[in-house]
C-alpha cells in the first residue's frame, strides 16, 4: 500500500510545494491575473496534482483541454490523451478513478449527453472524478451557444453539481472540489458547470495562489470502497451477483446503495459550507423582491438591482453556488420575507425555477423567468421588465427602445 | 500485492468464511508457475458460479483464471452479460462498469496504475462477451488497439447476446435465425481477429476452451506480450448451449466440432515480428530455468 505519511511541506518533481490545501486558499498571498476562463481553469489544474486529464474537443471548452494538455506537456500531470468520444472519456476516467488517480475532465452540451450513462455509474462506484462542464445548447438545430439546459439532466445523477459564476469562483472550485469530493464520506463524482463562452472565453482579473504550491497528492486509500489496483485483499464483495437475480437480497443491495450515493451528497453539506463559504451567497434578504439564480444569471441579476435601485425599486439577490447539495434551507431563510421571487435563468425550461418552487412555501411567489436560451444573453433589462410588469409598473421593453 | 497482505491475524482465523481461508492457505498468488494443473487443488480464484449447468464459459473462466501469470497483480475489467454473473465470484480486482466501455475503462485503469507505481508490473486483462466487444463497444475496443495500449483483451465469443436471450451479433454467423433477426443474420460473422492484427495487436489467437493446455499458453502468453510491447486479443469459442439449444453435457462437443480445421473455430493465431521475438526469448529463459532446475535436482539426488 502506498505511504499514508503527509507529503505537505514536500516538493513534486516540478518542485512545486505540496501545500495544506487550507493555507493555500484562505491564507496564501494571491496575485492578480488577467486570464480568460479557459485559461484559469489550467492555472487550477496547474495547482491541483492531477494524476490523469483526458480530453475530447467541444465547444466552448476545447481550449481548456487543450491549455492542460499543455501541463501535460510540461510534466505537471501524469498522464493525458484523447479519447475517442466523451461516452469513452468518461469511462477512462472512471477506469482511472478505479486505479486510484485524481482524475480530471472537461465537457460541454452534446458532450455531456453522449456521455450521460456514465454519470451515475461514477457516482455509484464512488468516482470522485472532478468534470467541467462548460454549457451549451444540446438540442437540434445545432448551436454551440451557452445554454444551461444539460446541468437538469445532471443534477440527477447522484453527482456533486456546483455552478460557477465567475473565472474566480472556476480558480477556487476546482481546487476546493476536490477537497469536498474526496472525504471519506462524500467520494462523489462533481461536475463543476459555467455557462460557455461568458465564462470560458471572456477575460476577467483572477486572484491566483501562488504557482509553486499544490494540493497534497490524493490518496486513494481513504476511499469508502476498495481501490481497484489490487493492493488489498479481493474480498468477494458479493456471494451472489448484484442486480441481475431477481431475490430480495440485490433488490435491497441496490436500493439501499442508491439511497447511500443520496446520503453522501447530503453528507457534502458540511464540507462544501466550510471551504465554499455557504451554499449560497444573499444580500438584501429583507427585500420584498428577491432574485434567485445561478452561475452567470447572478451577474445580471446583480445589475438588474443597481438598476432597480435608481428607480426607487429595492431587491435582494441570492446566489445559488450548489445544486447538489441542494440549500433548501438556506434559500428558504434567505426568501422568507419575499413577497416575490424571480428566477432568471440561461435555458427554456426552468429547472432552477422549479427547484425553488419546490423548496419554499407559499410557491406562487415564485416566478420562473426570464428565460433566455439558445445562447441569447440576458440584458438586465429585462429582468427589470419582468419585475417591474409584475409588480404593475409601467415597464419599457427593449424592443420600444429599439435596440 | 504481496501475498502478506490477505494473511489473517491468529485470533481471527476460526471466524473467517471458509472460502477466504481456503483463499489464504492455498491461492496460488506469487506461484511463478501456476497454470491449469492447479485446477482443484485450490479455487483458482473463483468461486462457484451461477452461469447456466455446463456453460462453457465457466470452463473458460477457470482456466483463465488459473493461467494469469500475476494474479497478485492483475486487475480485470469486465462488461455487461453473462460474465458479469462470475465476476463478483472472481478473486482479483475486478470493475463492471457499463454495457461495452470495457476498453476505455482498462485503458485509464491501466495508465492509472502505471503512473501511481512506476517500475512495479500492474496487468489489466479485460473479459467481455461478444456484443460488448464487437458491437456496442466496437469503437472504444478498436481505438484501444490504435493507441496501443499495454493489455489484454478477452472476447467471449458465444456468437450472440446471451443475457439478453440470444439476439443477433456481429460475430453471429450469417444466416442464423435469432431474435431480432427474424429473417437470419445479414451479414457475415465479423472478422475480428484480422481486424485485431491490422489494428496494432501484437498476439492475437482464435480458439475453442477445450483444451485447458492451450487457453493456458495463449492466456500467459497474451499478458506477457501486453506488458512489454502493446495490445494483445483473444477470441474464444464459449458455445451458449441454452440458446443453441444443446444440454448441458454438449458444450466440449460442440466446441470440438467447431475447431476442425475447416471450420470456423479453428485454431488461429497471429503473432508481430517484436512479439515472435519477445516470445522466443521468453521461451529460451523458460528452458534454460528448467535446465538449471533439472541439473539442481540431479546434484541433490
Ligand atoms: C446501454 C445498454 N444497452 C443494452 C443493454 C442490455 N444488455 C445487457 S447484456 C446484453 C447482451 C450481452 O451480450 P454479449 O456481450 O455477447 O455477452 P453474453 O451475454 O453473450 O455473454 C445487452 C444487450 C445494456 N445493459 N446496456
Ligand atoms: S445463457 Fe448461454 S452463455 Fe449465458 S450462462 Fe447460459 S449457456 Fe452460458
Amino acid at each position: 500500500m502506498a505511504e499514508t505519511k503527509s507529503l505537505i511541506g514536500t516538493q513534486n518533481k516540478k518542485g512545486q510545494t505540496y501545500t495544506d490545501p487550507r493555507r493555500m486558499l484562505f491564507e496564501a498571498p494571491r496575485t492578480p491575473s488577467f486570464y480568460t476562463g479557459s485559461e484559469v481553469i489550467k492555472e487550477a489544474i496547474r495547482r491541483a496534482s492531477c494524476d490523469v486529464m483526458i480530453a475530447y474537443p467541444i465547444t466552448p471548452q476545447s481550449e481548456a483541454a487543450a491549455l492542460i494538455g499543455e501541463l501535460f506537456a510540461e510534466g505537471y500531470i501524469g498522464d493525458y490523451f484523447r479519447g475517442e468520444s466523451e461516452f469513452a472519456v468518461m469511462s477512462q476516467c472512471a477506469g482511472a478513478a478505479f486505479g486510484g488517480a485524481r482524475v480530471f475532465t472537461t465537457t460541454a452540451g452534446p458532450g455531456t449527453m453522449r456521455a450521460m450513462e456514465n454519470f451515475p455509474m461514477w457516482a455509484g462506484a464512488r468516482l470522485p472524478i472532478q468534470m467541467i462542464v462548460t454549457c451549451r445548447g444540446i438540442n437540434s438545430p445545432l448551436s454551440i451557444q451557452p445554454d444551461t439546459l444539460e446541468i437538469s439532466y445532471l443534477m440527477n445523477t447522484g453527482m456533486l453539481v456546483w455552478h460557477a459564476e465567475t473565472a474566480q469562483d472556476f480558480f477556487d472550485w476546482i481546487l476546493k472540489g476536490y477537497m469536498v469530493s474526496e472525504e471519506p464520506d462524500v467520494h462523489l463524482p462533481l461536475a463543476l458547470c459555467c455557462d460557455g463562452f461568458f465564462v470560458t472565453h471572456t477575460k476577467d482579473v483572477v486572484q491566483l495562489t501562488p504557482a509553486d504550491m499544490c494540493l497534497p497528492p490524493y490518496d486513494p486509500y481513504r476511499s469508502p470502497v476498495p481501490c481497484m489496483d489490487m493492493e488489498c485483499p479481493p474480498v468477494r464483495m458479493m456471494r451472489d451477483p448484484f442486480i441481475m437475480k431477481s431475490n430480495y437480497i440485490s433488490y435491497a443491495t441496490h436500493a439501499s446503495w442508491q439511497q447511500e450515493i443520496w446520503a453522501a451528497v447530503e453528507r457534502s453539506r458540511k464540507h462544501t459550507i466550510a471551504w465554499l463559504d455557504g451554499l449560497i451567497d444573499a444580500e438584501n434578504t429583507d427585500a420584498d423582491i428577491m432574485i434567485v439564480a445561478s452561475g452567470t444569471a447572478v451577474s445580471q441579476g446583480r445589475e438588474a438591482i443597481r438598476m432597480l435601485e435608481d428607480e426607487g425599486v429595492r431587491a435582494g439577490l441570492v446566489k445559488v453556488k450548489t445544486l447538489r447539495p441542494w440549500p433548501g434551507e438556506e434559500i428558504r431563510e434567505a426568501t422568507k420575507h419575499a413577497e416575490h421571487i424571480f428566477v432568471p435563468e440561461f435555458n427554456v425550461t426552468g429547472w432552477l425555477a422549479k427547484e425553488i418552487r419546490a423548496t419554499v412555501p407559499n410557491s406562487d411567489r415564485v416566478h420562473a423567468g426570464p428565460h433566455v436560451c439558445g445562447g441569447m444573453t440576458m440584458p438586465p433589462e429585462i429582468i427589470v421588465s419582468e419585475i417591474k410588469t409584475t409588480l404593475g409598473m409601467r415597464a419599457v421593453s427593449l424592443a420600444g427602445r429599439g435596440s | 500485492m504481496s501475498k502478506e497482505r490477505i494473511k489473517i491475524a491468529p485470533e481471527f482465523f476460526d471466524i473467517m468464511p471458509p472460502e477466504y481461508q481456503d483463499l489464504v492457505q492455498r491461492a496460488t498468488y506469487g506461484k511463478e508457475d501456476r497454470g491449469w494443473k492447479d485446477i482443484g487443488t485450490a479455487k483458482e480464484l473463483i468461486e462457484e458460479h451461477s452461469l447456466c449447468a455446463g456453460c462453457p464459459e465457466s470452463m473458460a473462466f477457470r482456466y483463465i483464471l488459473a493461467s494469469l501469470p500475476n494474479p497478485e497483480d492483475t486487475v480485470m475489467v469486465g462488461s455487461t452479460g453473462c460474465t458479469s454473473l462470475v465476476f463478483p465470484m472472481v478473486a482479483v480486482h475486478n470493475i463492471h462498469s457499463l454495457f461495452g466501455n470495457q476498453n476505455a475503462i482498462a485503458s485509464g485503469l491501466k495508465r492509472a496504475l502505471t503512473v501511481r507505481f512506476p517500475g512495479k508490473v500492474k496487468d489489466v486483462v479485460v473479459l467481455a462477451g461478444d456484443g460488448a466487444t464487437v458491437d456496442i463497444g466496437l469503437d472504444m475496443t478498436l481505438q484501444a488497439w490504435f493507441r496501443q495500449e499495454k493489455f489484454t483483451t478477452i472476447c467471449f465469443d458465444n456468437e450472440l447476446y446471451a443475457n439478453t436471450g440470444g439476439q443477433e451479433s456481429g460475430l453471429m454467423r450469417k444466416g442464423f435465425v435469432a431474435k431480432m433477426a427474424p429473417i437470419g443474420k445479414q451479414f457475415e460473422k465479423v472478422r475480428l481477429p484480422e481486424i485485431a492484427r491490422e489494428s496494432g495487436c501484437h498476439y492475437v489467437v482464435q480458439c475453442t476452451v477445450s483444451k485447458p493446455s492451450v487457453v493456458e499458453r495463449v492466456i500467459r502468453n497474451a499478458v506477457f506480450v501486453a506488458r512489454e510491447l502493446g495490445p494483445t486479443y483473444i477470441q474464444l469459442y464459449t458455445p451458449c448451449i441454452l440458446e443453441i439449444g444443446k444440454n448441458s453435457m454438449e458444450g466440449l462437443q460442440e466446441m470440438r466440432d467447431s475447431e476442425k480445421p475447416t471450420e470456423r473455430f479453428a485454431y488461429k493465431e497471429f503473432v508481430s515480428e517484436p512479439a515472435k521475438q519477445f516470445l522466443a526469448e521468453l521461451a529460451a529463459k523458460e528452458k534454460e530455468k528448467k535446465a538449471a532446475a533439472k541439473q539442481l535436482a540431479s546434484q541433490e539426488a
